[in-house]
């Protein structure tokens, strides 16, 4: 069906209208290149609509639909229940959608694949607000950072999506870095090959919307996790396994420094963050080992 | 050709079930939810050979339904009242991609106040979303229309989706003795799920459903707009299909004792049962009053309406919402529009909200002050026909204001 226009090398035509240093065209060009060209994928519009395209023009060369905002695990739900009742259960059916998409006002949909336990691979990369609409806030913005709708940094902590997919004992979820394309890739072999529903929670630094410079999103998106920011894990059939367990943190301001988006932090507000950073990072980590330890005792048992 | 006692919701299951829906996806809510039940019951029975989707919203529902549809099943969901509305969003999603659905609607008003019965308030409100519209006035016609409407959703000149409205509790849950077709005849009928121009195939990709820029958008409308004009030429060819197939015959409008009437009510749904009593029990009296029964309310049938309202003085219209902000209710005003240069007096009637009969007292008030009217001895009409005396006292807070 498609009038192939230019050799591009992978499934992802060489030129996007992505913003220049985008964290979200590295995992797009990835993602393409480990799940291959029997997959259909479901975006909303945002970011990623990018890569839907324009009038007659895609920037994929595979199967897809763009759904409404709120509806991406839904409409993936529906390509994966009408490719079952046609006998195709090779497909691999990918709901591709930002952190607003995801965690606001997607979360219902979400919640109700995951509670069927439908075959679907959910890739939430974050960039940590409503980029495409103008930076606006969402319940995955950090505690501090200045967003258009959160000026003098928002107030609250970011909502947790993996424990939330945790809730619902998925069988497969992780974090993901573009500072590490192995280890992503590895992940979305693992989540590709998942009998059921698969989450893979991606950082996705923006330059346009962090305010920094646009070559520095890999080295940004290293220091979120060196800095204790971003924590990478996995949680498989009930075990968890701490990718990123760091002897040392680095210090927050190492990371927020570099952006815009936590300029107006006085020395008190950085002092905060560090010690917000540096808590939740030891308490979360503790937690995610208890779950091993319940996981193991329940075993033995 | 087998009889069976079927209530409104069960007429549409038994046709859901005959047109070999592939996937289906369903959210229960009063009075629609034994239709998600016994659909249920058949998959789970190995009855209906399909995919069911327990969803966690009706949003969700026509989400999973509408993307299930453009990858190439023939793709089921049912709903009501608030469900209806939860819905709106995503039913311009299936009709502007032209994904041929056929989805019981049972007519339930929508809160607020909180009602579990009919009205038409529900269907009505979603009347621009670009689906087609089917009333019933009874069980059979549950069955038959929701037949129907899987042929003229998916003929390729129409390729959109059609809403089956059936009221709630007046329909839904009465028993009535019902035709049901062999399987075999329907076959004949439907056939297989065919997608057409627009699909998600991993073996031969396309993108649906992108950004479309103003250069195309108006295009894009306009072969909807399209699409509807032809549905009414469309529905009327499988309407005479459908007759010689199973003996029944349906109308997209009927003209009931009008030919010879001096005044018309125009109506729809199951009141038309109630009017055509009605209609014999006046005529009996002497009076000439007729009935004009709409079927499709989408597309409007301007050409059909007009035929049976040709020459009739003095026209009633009862809607059963309120068009509230309106000049009238939406069938009223709609009718007014088609009547635009004959010389005739168009009445407003609104009544039957939020589960209340629409009576045989109503509607024989209704005939007698249009035949006053007509005579030249009234001038003002009961526009809120079954309204009480006090309305303004309900609810009227006298304490601590």
């Amino acid at each position: 069906m498609f009038d192939i226009q230019h050799k591009s090398k992978g499934l992802v035509s060489h030129g996007v209208s992505a913003c220049a240093g985008c964290g979200l065209e590295l995992i797009m060009r990835n993602v393409m290149s480990v799940l291959g060209e029997d997959t259909v994928i479901l975006i909303p519009p945002g970011c990623s609509a990018l890569f839907s395209g324009y009038g007659n023009e895609s920037g994929l060369k595979i199967a897809g639909f763009q759904g409404n905002l709120e509806n991406t695990a839904a409409c993936a739900a529906g390509v994966r229940a009408a490719l079952n009742a046609q006998g195709n259960y090779h497909t691999t059916v990918l709901a591709f959608a930002g952190d607003g998409g995801t965690v606001d006002i997607g979360l219902q949909a979400l919640s109700g694949v995951l509670e069927r336990r439908d075959r679907i691979m959910y890739i939430c990369y974050d960039n940590e607000a409503y980029m495409n609409t103008g930076i606006q806030g969402s319940s995955s913005t950090p505690f501090f950072a200045s967003t258009t709708t959160t000026p003098s940094g928002k107030p609250t902590s970011r909502k947790n999506l993996m424990e939330i997919a945790i809730a619902h004992d998925i069988p497969y979820a992780a974090t993901a870095s573009i500072h590490n394309l192995n280890d992503f890739k590895k992940k979305l072999k693992k989540a590709m090959e998942t009998d059921g529903p698969s989450l893979i929670h991606i950082q996705t630094p923006c330059p346009t919307g962090w305010r920094y410079d646009p070559g520095k999103s890999v080295e940004l998106a290293r220091l979120a996790v060196q800095t204790g920011s971003w924590i990478l894990f996995e949680y498989e059939d009930g075990r968890v396994t701490i990718n990123s367990k760091l002897k040392d943190l680095k210090p927050i301001t190492d990371y927020i420094e570099i952006q815009g988006r936590f300029k107006h932090l006085t020395e008190e507000q950085k002092a905060e963050l560090q010690d917000y950073t540096e808590k939740y990072y030891h308490r979360y980590i503790k937690k995610l080992e208890n779950m091993n330890i319940e996981t193991e005792e329940h075993a033995t048992a | 050709m087998v009889f069976k006692m079927l209530d409104g919701n069960e007429a549409a299951v038994e046709a859901m079930k005959l047109a070999r829906v592939q996937v289906i996806s369903a959210y229960p809510i009063t009075p629609q939810s034994s239709i998600s039940e016994k659909l249920s019951d058949l998959v789970a029975a190995g009855e209906l050979k399909a995919e069911y989707v327990r969803v966690e919203s009706e949003h969700t529902a026509l989400s999973v339904a509408t993307t299930a549809g453009l990858t190439g099943v023939r793709a089921a969901t049912a709903t009501a009242s608030n469900g209806l509305a939860l819905m709106h969003e995503i039913l311009s999603m299936t009709s502007g991609n032209r994904v041929p659905i056929v989805m019981p609607v049972v007519n339930r008003g929508v809160a607020a106040p909180w009602t579990l019965w009919c009205e038409h308030g529900d269907a009505m409100a979603q009347r621009d979303m670009g689906w087609l519209q089917f009333y019933c006035q009874n069980v059979q016609e549950v069955l038959d229309l929701t037949l129907l409407a899987y042929r003229v959703a998916e003929d390729e000149r129409v390729l959109t989706p059609a809403m089956v409205c059936l009221d709630g509790f007046f329909l839904s849950h009465s028993m009535q003795k019902t035709q049901v077709p062999e399987q075999r005849l329907v076959d004949d009928f439907i056939g297989p799920y065919i997608r057409k121009n627009t699909y998600i195939d991993p073996d031969d990709p396309m993108f649906c459903c992108d950004l479309t820029g103003s250069d195309e958008f108006t295009e894009m409308r306009y072969q909807q707009k399209y699409a509807m004009d032809n549905s009414i030429d469309v529905i009327e060819e499988i309407e005479n299909e459908f007759e010689i197939r199973f003996g029944r015959k349906l109308h997209i409008v009927e003209g009931y004792k009008t030919e010879d009437a001096d005044v018309v009510l125009v109506a729809l749904g199951s009141m038309c049962g109630t009017a055509k009593y009605v209609v014999d029990k006046m005529r009996q009296e002497g009076k000439k009053v007729g009935l004009a029964k709409v079927t499709v309310f989408r597309p409007f049938p301007v050409k059909q309406l007009k035929e049976v309202l040709k020459g009739k003085k003095v026209i009633g219209v009862f809607d059963r919402s309120a068009g509230l902000g309106g000049q009238g209710g939406p069938v009223w005003s709609e009718t007014s529009a088609l009547m635009m240069n004959e010389n005739c007096d168009i009445r407003n009637y609104v009544g039957g909200l939020g589960g209340r009969d629409v009576t045989i007292d109503n509607i024989e008030k209704i005939y007698n002050e249009l035949l006053e009217i007509k005579e030249g001895k009234r001038t003002v009409h009961t526009e809120w026909i079954d309204l009480k005396e006090n309305p303004m006292e309900l609810r009227q807070v006298t304490k601590n204001v």
